[in-house]
């Protein structure tokens, strides 16, 4: 990994992110970025700047998808800070997002549904998840190779994964993988119906937790080959060392009680990466807050660890869960982790669930040593996956 | 490298599931809109199961069950999915309601079964496969992304029986959308019809005696003009080790729409002089994942050792060894699969 980029409700950047967690500042809060009958109501994590806002910084045109916006942020930070040459390369983008242009196309379907001639088609060019790794690739001038994945909340931990494979085959030398998703009133309304939304910020792994609050963002990381390292003459912040997808295969929507899909991914990724259980120094938790998941990835935590587990902790008390770009924000703050030997806090934490007993990091430390770090993502859906980074 | 076709389950536009003939009467579209003949699926699930579920699962089930059950495998130990669109018929249902209802008492189903993933976990979820599951979703290359998925993990561990397939469905909402930019409209679209179609293919690393179709090798060629596609052929056929006289008959995805293939038509002239040609989108229409019919016609035709009549322009008068499979969509998406007889 040569390079990571990062928007999300606690920065605008690498640096902004590492302060936030520094200051264990939050990024939940109020909905404004759409009208909805659920403002005031249910928290969620924005990014703090507008589509205006975005348009004007990235020299985007005003139609364009908020998902595509925040993708193209992020991509374009991680390219700068690779210091790799992305054109003299067989370069790829692997993108990975769930709603795509939903937050345009919402927008189109009211007036498209009071008369189908009517509602403004720009609204919806964006729509497919493609477009919005189209956008990217355009922007950042790479056409060798594109690709999306969808496989719900789990889908950029499995672009990063693709990314390293096809490095690894020699189909590529860099791709720069992770994931965009953008808040929409569409994915609001949907974990709402499903009562899986918390009124309060959100409390993940703890006995009180009743949800998830919804997030928005983008991450990408800059996958590279050796030769590519030595060529450019630059240095890994860190390696992708061993991932794995499995499906819980338990339920459209629900984790089996005992985790099933989380211990596989969990497993089936430290046998990759030849490690055992007790190398890794910190995982960054899937921990929606939802009674569910959380339930389910504790119990394969304490299946996997005994009460010998790792410094661990969600981070979705800060940003929300982003969905579709979660593994790709999950994987920067796992480099970061490295790069910085630092762990972060998993904010508003008091009690632990009673069938799991696992106490998360409460605050922020640095000074540690964090050689290996464990990243999970799951989703609807029944897919598991999990991705082990690694300082050397 | 190259990887087996094991089993095969398709449902389209044509009859192209069930014991008849490759293509015996092909249907043509009314209009500009295909739409899938499709199976009586109570004998792929149950009726209750069947009543949650939207048409495009129904299709995807039904396809993937075909497949498996023509492999002779019960569950595979992955499966790998490509579609463009996703599941639209209950994305709409969702976003209808939610503007309507104004954001109260809505029914979660349609949002949890909108979500491009729910066809792969699906199945995933009636086979209990816990295997790896994957979803792609980049327009044109849905599939072809697929195949590649699967090429990589079947040649590191080639005893392994994959599913691996591509789905898009058609709605109302969404072909009055496309017909809006100007997509499948008749009068400038003359030779464009909109297409359908979910085919999944067990695909395996490992030989056997039975086999008779492998699939070699592809490549994907986003936003290439005619000088980079044509160094892509090139290097495709130098990488498989072939000459372009090699390829008996070049299944071309041109839509019929001259201004949007203009390149393709012109690389496949030029290029592939002496090779057969045929196309496929007359038969399955026009939709992002295209090519998984396009793979199941060509697997068919090699089996039969046959080119059928709605199918070849210009004569086929040579046993058919290699297929090459040569779409394009609108333009900007440039794909080939290569199709071996083993």
């Amino acid at each position: 990994m040569a390079g990571t980029g990062i928007i999300s409700a606690i920065g605008n950047s690498v640096s902004e992110t590492l302060a936030a967690f520094q200051a264990q500042c939050s990024g939940i809060g109020h909905i404004t970025l759409f009208d909805s009958v659920h403002k005031n109501v249910l928290p969620v994590g924005e990014v703090k700047l507008s589509n205006e806002g975005l348009c004007d910084t990235l020299w985007m045109p005003a139609h364009t998808s908020r998902t595509a916006l925040l993708g193209i942020y992020a991509a374009r930070e991680a390219v700068k800070a690779s210091k790799v040459d992305i054109k003299r390369w067989r370069t790829g983008v692997i993108s990975a997002t769930t709603v795509g242009g939903m937050d345009r196309t919402e927008n189109f379907f009211i007036d498209y549904l009071a008369d189908n001639t009517k509602g403004k088609l720009r609204n919806v060019l964006h729509h497919e998840c493609g477009m919005s790794t189209e956008l990217i690739a355009d922007d950042l001038g790479v056409n060798g190779f594109i690709s999306t994945i969808n496989t719900a909340c789990s889908s950029s931990v499995n672009a990063i994964a693709l990314g390293s494979r096809l490095i690894k085959h020699n189909q590529l030398d860099v791709v720069i993988a992770g994931g965009t998703d953008a808040l929409s009133k569409f994915t609001l309304n949907g974990f709402n119906s499903l009562m899986i939304l918390d009124q309060q910020p959100c409390r993940p792994f703890d006995a009180s937790r009743a949800g998830l609050n919804l997030g928005e963002g983008a991450a990408f990381v800059v996958l590279v080959s050796d030769r590519v390292l030595e060529a450019e003459k630059i240095k890994a912040s860190a390696y992708v060392n061993g991932y794995a997808n499995t499906n819980d295969a338990y339920h459209q929507t629900a984790s089996s009680p005992e985790g099933r899909g989380s211990f596989g991914a969990m497993q089936k990724a430290l046998a990759m990466s030849g490690l055992s259980p007790q190398d890794i120094d910190y995982i960054n938790l899937h921990g929606t807050g939802t009674l569910n998941n959380d339930l389910s990835e504790g119990t394969a935590i304490a299946r996997l660890y005994g009460d010998r587990y790792p410094r661990l902790s969600s981070t979705k008390a800060f940003t929300g869960h982003t969905l579709g770009a979660s593994g790709g924000i999950e994987a920067v703050f796992s480099v970061m982790a490295i790069r910085e030997q630092c762990v972060f806090p998993n904010l508003r934490f008091e009690t632990p669930i009673p069938e799991v007993g696992i106490v998360p990091q409460k605050s922020f430390e640095s000074g540690i040593t964090v050689n290996h770090v464990m990243s999970n993502s799951f989703g609807f859906g029944g897919n598991c996956s999990s991705i082990i980074f690694s300082k050397n | 490298m190259a990887i087996y076709i094991k089993g095969k389950g398709n449902i389209s536009p044509q009859q192209t599931w069930g014991d008849s003939p490759l293509l015996e009467t092909p249907v043509l579209a009314n209009g500009n809109r295909f739409a899938c003949v499709e199976p009586d699926y109570t004998q792929f699930m149950d009726v209750r199961q069947l009543r949650r579920m939207s048409r495009i699962l129904k299709m995807g089930v039904a396809s993937g069950s075909m497949a498996l059950k023509d492999a002779g495998i019960t569950v595979p130990d992955g499966i790998i999915t490509g579609t463009s669109y996703g599941c639209l018929e209950d994305t709409g249902i969702f976003l209808s309601k939610m503007i309507s209802n104004v954001e109260h008492a809505l029914n979660p189903t349609p949002f949890i079964q909108s979500t491009h993933n729910t066809i792969g976990s699906q199945i995933a979820l009636l086979l209990q496969c816990q295997g790896y599951n994957q979803t792609y979703t980049q327009r044109a290359f849905s599939f072809e992304n697929a195949l590649l998925d699967a090429l990589m993990e079947l040649q590191e561990t080639p005893a392994q029986y994959f599913l691996v397939g591509a789905a898009d469905e058609i709605t109302d909402t969404s072909h009055a959308i496309q017909q809006r930019f100007g997509i499948f409209t008749d009068e400038h679209h003359a030779g464009a019809i909109n297409g359908e179609g979910v085919a999944y293919f067990v695909l395996s690393g490992e030989k056997s005696s039975q086999d008779k179709v492998s699939i070699h090798s592809l490549a994907t060629f986003y936003n290439a003009d005619e000088t980079a596609l044509n160094n892509g052929v090139h290097q495709f056929l130098a990488d498989a080790n072939l000459k372009a006289a090699d390829i008996d008959l070049l299944l071309m995805g041109t839509q019929g729409d001259a201004s949007e293939e203009a390149v393709l038509q012109s690389t496949a002239g030029s290029l592939f002089p002496s090779s057969a040609k045929g196309h496929f989108k007359h038969l399955s229409g026009e939709y992002p994942t295209a090519t998984a019919f396009a793979v199941w016609l060509a697997a068919r035709m090699i089996e039969t050792q046959t080119v059928p009549e709605s199918v070849s322009i210009g004569k086929a008068n040579r046993p058919l060894q290699r297929v090459l499979i040569f779409n394009s969509y609108f333009g900007k998406y440039h794909s080939l699969i290569l199709l071996e007889a083993c």
